[in-house]
């Protein structure tokens, strides 16, 4: 059996003949924007909800990430917080929002308070629920009429997906990142390549990465279509966990370390399609496009439409348009005017200590506007504890409050119509991070490198600088 | 359960979540009212309804009808079911694609928005069809699963699975049969 089959079966409850398993959620995960219509439904049925005790919730796609102790200036923004806060507190669910201690991005506070535990199935209205996968966990989005399913059963109907396990073995270069093996994967298999798989990361460069790395891989495994991306749990995962607030403890916590020992797949499980990657092949990558599959190494050279089939090619020419890039030229160099590092694939503690070591003595260039938004209030307080705040302060960076932010621009950070921003995002849709912002998504650590330079640029350079 | 209508054709691939509805239009908290605001970035000049994008199709007054007809990957990104909403309440009844994103696809089912996933080439001379006739209409029989290319009689068949048809043909939802579940759902429980 492979891991995904180890965890699935323990959680179907039914399986309908010729259709979908009745699925059992052991955590849900909600946020203010694609719950309100969910708790109306409850209300409209007049049914409790079900399990509120397995519920969580977090206010962050809306939240301001500047004075956040003032009321929300935007109006329908309020609304759907306060909306929150009602709905949780008529069903019980308890409520990280904001000003709380825990407060912070959905997929950031899971893992962070020891919600999220291997062999679990987790689901959240936000396809960047895939993120828990890290864990050992099936974790997947989901839309608001599943959320109301959750809400009233505890329970979903599923379909099996198909299986797909992507093996990267070696060793990674200096300077490149777990996010560079994702932006590579889904450049090679393209932005639809896993559509109808939940896919295993394996490998030795899997197996070395820490538990916040490997949240950036899973994070990302929507980008290319799949439902979900998962890592059999061990040692890494283990230590991560011990200690955490909502971990098991005493005697439950060997009993359960036992249990997930037994969370990998069979040396005999067969998976509907296997890929093998060398991370030496690996290089800090950058994206040119609208979709997170338009990636290249960023000593690279924007691809030529004529490389592509021809249905393909006005969809491209859109893209580059959009984006104001051509065809030939190299992305390194590329003027840059924005910097965001956050979002739930990098906004982590280890991401900002990451930028921090870079930037220390280094100042932001003067054309760039440079902001870091931490992915959970623990993560910011952390990073004050370590002094991080005042080495941003220096270079001229800004360390702002909790919150999705420019990661998809709901609040009132939004890149400018036209301008470019080095995004440590998952998503470089049109106008994602604001009407006409064009994005383009990277490491933490080439990002910082952007930062320093305004420019793309290969962060390997400026690294054996300074270790010389 | 059919549907016959003429179509409005859009050939762009990857059509992701955030130009179906653009996230600033999220912050409702009803289910109602996103047709307006359906492709709005590529339907309007400076957000201004006063400034339609002409060329774009939704405002070519030469189309019109029930089903859209898009390109490979319709869907993907966000799960926001607003997208789902916002087509629905726009008045399709229908997508058809070549490919769709899956939490799109389920997403479309729990609303009666069909979404009907056919093979590359009949997409393609689907696209010719429209091209050569924008009048030209389609046909979806959900009993059947076949969609048919009225102009040319190209018809092909397309997967559903057996509980969702009969969903969609009753308009049940999932919550009605899950709810009927629940002794069932609390032993799993006891014994898990
Ligand atoms: S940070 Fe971005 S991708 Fe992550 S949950 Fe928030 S909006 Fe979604």
């Amino acid at each position: 059996m492979t891991l995904f089959d180890k965890i699935w079966t323990k959680h179907v409850v039914k399986q309908i003949e010729g259709g979908p398993s009745v699925f059992y959620i052991d955590r849900h995960f909600i946020h203010e924007v694609t719950s309100p219509q969910a708790f109306d439904g409850l209300r409209k049925r007049g049914i409790p909800l079900a399990r509120p005790a397995q519920t969580v919730a977090t206010a962050d796609h809306n939240v301001p990430t500047w004075d956040q102790h003032l009321p929300i200036k935007e109006a329908l923004s309020r609304l759907q917080v306060e909306k929150l806060t009602e709905n949780c507190k008529e069903f019980g669910v308890e409520l990280y929002g904001l000003g709380h201690s825990y407060q912070g991005i959905v997929h950031v506070i899971g893992p962070e308070l020891g919600i999220t535990q291997p062999g679990m199935t987790i689901v959240c209205g936000d396809s960047h629920t895939s993120t828990h996968g890290a864990f050992g966990t099936i974790a997947f989005g989901i839309g608001t009429s599943e959320v109301e399913m959750v809400f009233a059963t505890q329970c979903l109907m599923q379909n099996k997906p198909k299986q797909m396990r992507i093996n990267i073995d070696g060793e990674l270069g200096q300077g490149v990142s777990s996010k560079d093996i994702i932006l590579y994967v889904i450049a090679q298999i393209s932005a639809s390549g896993a559509t109808g798989y939940f896919v295993e990361y394996a490998g030795s460069a899997i197996r070395s990465l820490s538990m916040e790395a490997r949240m950036t891989i899973c994070n990302m495994s929507i980008e290319m279509g799949a439902r979900g991306g998962l890592i059999a749990p061990d040692d890494t995962t283990f230590d991560y966990l011990e200690g955490r607030k909502f971990a098991p403890s005493g005697i439950l916590w060997e009993e359960r370390v036992a249990e997930w020992r037994e969370l990998y797949s069979d040396a005999d499980a067969v998976f509907d399609h296997e890929i093998h990657i060398r991370a030496e092949d690996i290089q800090p990558m950058v994206t040119y496009g609208t979709n997170p599959g338009m990636g290249i190494p960023v000593t690279g050279i924007i691809p030529d439409e004529t490389l592509l089939e021809e249905k393909e090619r006005p969809s491209f020419r859109k893209a580059l348009d959009y984006m104001g890039l051509q065809s030939g030229n190299a992305i390194k160099g590329q003027k840059i005017d924005y910097v965001f590092i956050g979002s739930c694939t990098n906004s982590r503690i280890e991401d900002l200590r990451e930028v921090a070591a870079f930037v220390k003595g280094r100042q932001k260039a003067d054309n760039v506007e440079v902001w870091i938004v931490p992915g959970s209030k623990q993560v910011e307080a952390q990073a004050r504890e370590e002094g991080l705040h005042g080495i941003f302060e220096e270079a001229g960076f800004q360390l702002r409050q909790p919150g999705c932010s420019a990661c998809l621009g709901m609040n009132e950070d939004k890149i400018p119509a036209g301008k470019y921003c080095i995004s440590t995002s998952n998503r470089n849709f049109e106008g994602r991070q604001g009407q006409g912002a064009r994005t383009l998504l990277a490491s933490p650590l080439t990002a910082a490198a952007a930062a320093v330079t305004g420019v793309v640029t290969d962060v390997r350079e400026l690294l054996t600088v300074s270790s010389e | 359960m059919n549907i016959h209508s003429t179509t409005i054709p859009l050939e762009n691939e990857n059509v992701d979540t955030d130009q179906i509805i653009p996230a600033r239009f999220l912050k409702a908290t009803s289910r109602d009212g996103f047709g307006k605001n359906l492709f709005r970035d590529w339907r309007y000049n400076n957000d201004d309804e006063a400034q339609p994008k002409t060329e774009f199709v939704l405002n070519n007054p030469v189309f019109n009808g029930k089903i859209l007809v898009a390109g490979k990957n319709f869907g993907c990104g966000s799960s926001r079911e607003h997208a789902a909403w916002a087509l629905k309440d726009y008045g399709f009844d229908a997508v058809v694609s070549s490919f769709f994103a899956d939490i799109f696809k389920n997403n479309a089912l729990n609303n009666f928005l069909l979404p009907v996933q056919v093979s590359d080439e009949f997409l393609e001379n689907l696209f010719e069809t429209i091209r050569q006739n924008p009048a030209a209409e389609i046909f979806i029989d959900l009993e059947n699963q076949s969609i048919t290319n009225v102009s040319t009689g190209e018809k092909a068949w397309f997967d559903i699975n057996s509980y969702k048809k009969t969903c969609f043909i009753n308009g049940y939802d999932d919550i009605d049969y899950l709810l009927s579940m629940r002794e069932e759902i609390e032993d799993y429980e006891m014994s898990h």
